[in-house]
């Protein structure tokens, strides 16, 4: 008799029907898409807000550079003492004062080396953000590097004429053509698919957990396993649970995109205007006047990826690492009684996950083929967020391959292993199971 | 009659607990066998290894002759002790979901199951959740929901509880009435007054094993002391208590009566008979009460269970 069609249709439409869950499933985007709004609403406003500095410039040769721009406005103060200044500015509760002294006597007994240097100070009500003191810091060290090259009679403009811009045309041995916008998206790519199986697991390894928690306080668990076996029951609510899960996060992800579209239409919100590091990252990648537009850069970075590869290794990956946690989820809610004793158990599978979140943010970014990146990514419990992470940036099918057979050995030792927990713990009440319990129970 | 369920020294430990020690027991055909048991003696162990919930470590379970197999679950029928239901599901969904669990097809489970329902007066359920209904209600479905595949071994573990007279009786009935239409039935409560109404033959089963096995009355018989209650009138009880304890072992005794009489447990000996004791009583007043006092289940119970 095999019952496992019957358990899974029963996991799945129990889990779907569920009115929270319903709730969830279209609250959640459009509580996203406000969020989003707010916070992208916010960061305009903020950056819409322009900050008055006023400039007291003691060398009278500095002051030129301080051209308004669209957040900061400046005010150049003249024939003003410092205290007097001071009092000007905190009158008009301007943002600052910027307080030039005059140049300090040359140092240095070689005449090459006589250069211009400043004392510099910044009065203001409140701690000043990082982002202006540096770009003033900038703007000054660009002045006194200019002023310093004028005294020794080289010519700005000239200068300024020999610069040039470089990109670098990458390019693999097989010929295929890459660029910084490629590394980007593969960036983007592997880190998304990652994140999603993070998520993914969090959400729904947490579901299975809750639901096997409920059958044993309903206490209708023996009632089932009379008949069935404890395996069939596992493995359809892991399996019922885990197609819920994909039905949500695919409504998850049409709705969110067509709030997206009809926020952004309405309130005229720029969706590309939330500074995220990402988002810094691609402007620092994009900054390369000679190439092509934006759009079409990246429309060709994505299908530079190995696209075929990257499709068949997320679906691989993702189910293999998802089911090699649920099974544990599975294990643990049969091993308690109810979701307060669960905390114990949860810190071993949870700690590996966020590891391999951490290993893949850091190393893949910075090498996706090096030691630690590589080795991880052989890791049963990191490697499939962390070999999503890598194959964008192309991994041997060997290498794909054998992290996948060692991630598929693993999930069936798991899945044998919590299948020996669950049968036995679904059976106990009453009583909190130490590890020492579990280990006892596997033998049985 | 031949045996539905043979249990051969089966054997079950869990690290150092022993939880059945070499338990033998056979269930005759058509019959209602009580398995009896302070908490924790192991029956719920040996209910799960009938069940194939647990494999036991030696020993055999043969059922209608053949060694217990996995199939064998469509013919068997267990409402446990520790049994509830999907809070939230339908009760008409979630019957017919464990009805199909059994192997029954839909169509069928959910005919039986509108029969069932007409019967138990609940038709009008199906619709509602199970947090609605009462513990009593719900009882109620699970008791449908065992018996619903007709099975041949029902295993019903205090199958009482939670029920109030009127509805304890409907379902008392309705076992007595399924062991009419041939299924066998093992029955494991702490409720002595249920046992004595139903079963035909018990095993006790204390600390992991089995120290009674048989026929209830069998078992009455041989655990009976030839004691008998006795209740006198006469005019001068004191002189009759004392020529009676002269010549017969007795203690006192308390039952209702409507006359102050003297209320006696006389024990006889194994020679003496009880026409012998009834024949001398008479002789010296008027009897009104005479009963031979047979030891209930529960006094069994207790008994043996002191002795073990």
């Amino acid at each position: 008799m095999n019952h496992l069609p019957l358990i899974i249709k029963r996991e799945y439409f129990t889990k779907v029907r569920n009115k929270a869950f319903i709730i969830m499933t279209f609250l959640s985007p459009l509580i996203m898409i406000a969020l989003f709004s707010v916070v992208a609403y916010l960061s305009q406003l903020n950056n819409n807000k322009q900050k008055n500095i006023s400039v007291l410039d003691y060398t009278n040769e500095i002051k030129t550079v301080f051209q308004d721009t669209k957040t900061i406005k400046y005010t150049v103060l003249d024939n003003l003492t410092l205290e007097q200044a001071k009092a000007i500015v905190e009158a008009q509760e301007s943002y600052g004062l910027l307080y030039i002294k005059d140049f300090k006597p040359t140092t240095g007994s070689m005449p090459i080396e006589a250069k211009k240097n400043v004392d510099v100070e910044f009065y203001s009500a409140e701690t000043p953000s990082l982002e202006i003191i540096t770009g003033l810091e900038n703007k000054i060290e660009q002045r006194l590097k200019e002023l310093n090259l004028k005294s020794k009679g080289v010519d700005i403009a000239t200068l300024k004429n020999a610069e040039t811009n470089i990109t670098i045309n990458q390019e693999n041995f097989t010929g295929e053509k890459t660029s910084k916008a490629d590394s980007l998206v593969k960036l983007i790519f592997g880190g998304a698919a990652g994140y999603l199986l993070f998520m993914f697991i969090i959400i729904y390894g947490n579901m299975i957990m809750r639901s096997v928690i409920e059958e044993k306080t309903s206490r209708i668990i023996e009632v089932i396993i009379s008949s069935v076996k404890p395996i069939q029951l596992m493995l359809g609510k892991i399996i019922g649970t885990t197609l819920a899960g994909i039905t949500q996060f695919a409504i998850w992800i049409l709705l969110g995109s067509i709030l997206m579209v009809i926020a952004s239409l309405i309130f005229d919100i720029d969706f590309t205007q939330i500074n995220t590091p990402q988002q810094d990252l691609m402007t620092q990648a994009m900054q390369n006047p000679d190439s092509n537009t934006d759009a079409q850069l990246f429309i060709s970075a994505f299908f530079n990826m190995p696209l075929a590869n990257l499709i068949i290794a997320f679906i691989l990956f993702f189910i293999s690492g998802y089911l090699l946690y649920s099974s544990l989820y599975a294990a643990i809610g049969a091993a308690v009684d109810n979701e307060t004793d669960t905390q114990q158990f949860m810190l071993p599978i949870i700690m590996p996950l966020i590891l391999a979140v951490y290993v893949g943010g850091f190393t893949v970014v910075g090498d996706p083929h090096g030691t630690v990146a590589t080795i991880f990514s052989f890791v049963p419990f990191t490697s499939p967020v962390v070999m999503l992470m890598r194959i964008p940036f192309g991994v041997p099918i060997w290498q794909q391959i054998l992290s996948l057979l060692i991630l598929i050995g693993t999930f069936i030792f798991t899945i044998w292993l919590a299948s020996k927990i669950y049968r036995v713990g679904i059976l106990m009440y009453g009583k909190k199971p130490t590890y020492k319990e579990l280990l006892k129970w596997i033998r049985y | 009659m031949s045996k539905l369920l043979e249990a051969q020294s089966v054997s079950k430990t869990f690290g150092d607990f022993t939880a059945l020690n070499n338990v033998s027991i056979a269930v005759e055909k058509g019959s209602i066998f009580g398995l009896l048991g302070p908490n924790g003696a192991g029956k719920t162990t040996l209910i799960r290894i009938i069940n194939q919930i647990t494999m036991p470590d030696t020993g055999k379970v043969f059922l209608d002759g053949e060694p217990l197999q996995r199939q064998h679950i469509q013919n068997i029928g267990y409402l446990p002790e520790e049994r509830g239901l999907y809070k939230t599901m339908k009760v008409g969904e979630q019957a017919l979901y464990l009805a199909q669990l059994k192997g029954l097809d839909k169509a069928e489970a959910k005919k039986r199951l509108l029969m069932w329902f007409e019967r138990l007066e609940i038709g009008d359920w199906w619709n509602k959740k199970i947090q609605e209904l009462s513990k009593g209600m719900a009882q109620k479905i699970q008791f449908v929901v065992t018996v619903l595949h007709e099975p041949k071994l029902l295993i019903f573990d205090e199958p009482f509880s939670g029920f109030d007279p009127i509805n304890a009786d409907i379902i008392k009935n309705e076992i007595l009435r399924l062991r009419e239409e041939g299924a066998t039935v093992i029955f494991s409560t702490h409720r002595m007054e249920s046992v004595e109404e139903l079963c035909d033959h018990i095993a006790l089963i204390n600390k992991s094993n089995k120290i009674l096995d048989g026929n209830l009355n069998a078992i009455k018989r041989q655990y009976k002391t030839n004691t008998f209650e006795v209740g006198m009138n006469t005019d001068n009880i004191p002189m009759l208590e004392r020529l009676l304890s002269e010549k017969f072992t007795t203690s006192p005794a308390d039952f209702k009566t409507l006359d102050n009489g003297l209320k006696l447990n006389i024990k006889l000996s194994e020679s003496e008979s009880a026409n012998q004791l009834l024949s001398y009583l008479t002789s010296k007043g008027e009897v009104s009460h005479f009963v031979e006092l047979i030891p209930s289940a529960s006094d069994i119970f207790i008994q043996a269970v002191k002795n073990n």
